[in-house]
């Protein structure tokens, strides 16, 4: 059963609180991997529930009781590419601060185990932008490709396609600079 | 490598913890609106006299604690300092806080 409309400002921002806290670490997870510091993160995330909580009462209106996710990581989105466009910059290499971040590795892996995962970073930078985008919804937050579908705007197929030719391209880069290595 | 992609992106892009600043949101949003009407106090002393500038106490009057309006408040608050370096008096400082809070309330509060 879809949940009933808000009635009254308060409830709004009950609703909006709770949409907040289920899904601030998706929106700050997606922003640091897009900008790729904390601080910018920060900024991008807080800029992100803003205009949120402008167009909350449509979004309710027009989601049919959907999930409010993708929306919420589309306004991250059109925000990042705003920020790029603005600051005339491009994204950092998230690497210094994932390396810190991600699960830690145990036993005597734990170099090699670094090593692959900083060629993994570094071939997702490489990556055109909305398959970078693909990926990171799929495996930071765990969207599923409908939810994907409807934070980039696309058909479920489509994005579908786009997310398995990231893989593949992610594949090739890093096979590539490890037969470069393996060269040396 | 191709079968190990995936699980090498699940690690490699694990979720990211915000910070404390951010989660804590709710939880501040008192001390923020009280903050708030702090510096409006010292600010109305010196500048309710002048019509001109009732909209800002006005505006600031709605820094209540709800969602939306914490959030600009958690952005006001994250300028203290900025705030605090150009301003050469209290009053000054005041004014220039309640000059931030009707600029986000202003981008916050339009479709309201």
């Amino acid at each position: 059963m879809e949940p009933e409309l808000p009635t009254s400002k308060e409830e709004l921002d009950r609703r909006f609180s709770e949409l907040y806290r289920e899904h601030l670490r998706d929106v700050y997870s997606y922003s640091f991997y897009r900008v790729g510091n904390h601080h910018d993160a920060e900024d991008l995330t807080e800029q992100t529930f803003l205009q949120a909580y402008r167009h909350f009462e449509r979004a309710l209106r027009e989601s049919d009781g959907r999930p409010l996710r993708p929306w919420l990581i589309r306004i991250a989105h059109n925000l990042a590419a705003n920020f790029y466009r603005d600051r005339s910059r491009k994204p950092e290499s998230a690497i210094e601060d994932a390396g810190m971040i991600s699960t830690p590795h145990t036993t005597e892996s734990l170099v090699e185990g670094r090593e692959e995962l900083r060629d993994i970073i570094e071939g997702v930078h490489q990556l055109p932008d909305d398959r970078r985008e693909a990926l990171i919804m799929r495996f930071a937050l765990g969207m599923d490709n409908r939810e994907i579908a409807r934070a980039l705007g696309r058909s479920d197929g489509a994005t579908k396609v786009l997310l398995h030719r990231a893989i593949r391209q992610l594949e090739g880069i890093v096979g590539s600079s490890d037969e470069n290595e393996a060269q040396r | 490598m191709t079968g190990n992609v995936e699980a090498l992106l699940r690690e490699a892009l694990a979720p990211v913890d915000p910070p404390l600043r951010l989660t804590e949101l709710e939880s501040r949003l008192t001390a923020l609106a009280e903050a708030a009407q702090d510096e409006l106090d010292s600010w109305e002393l010196a500048a309710m006299r002048d019509p001109r500038n009732w909209v800002r106490p006005l505006v600031a009057a709605g820094v209540t604690v709800t969602a939306g309006t914490a959030l600009v408040a958690l952005r006001v608050r994250g300028r203290q300092q900025t705030r605090r370096k150009q301003s050469s008096t209290l009053i000054e400082y005041a004014e220039r806080t309640l000059h931030d809070i009707a600029e986000e309330a202003r981008r916050v509060l339009p479709d309201r």
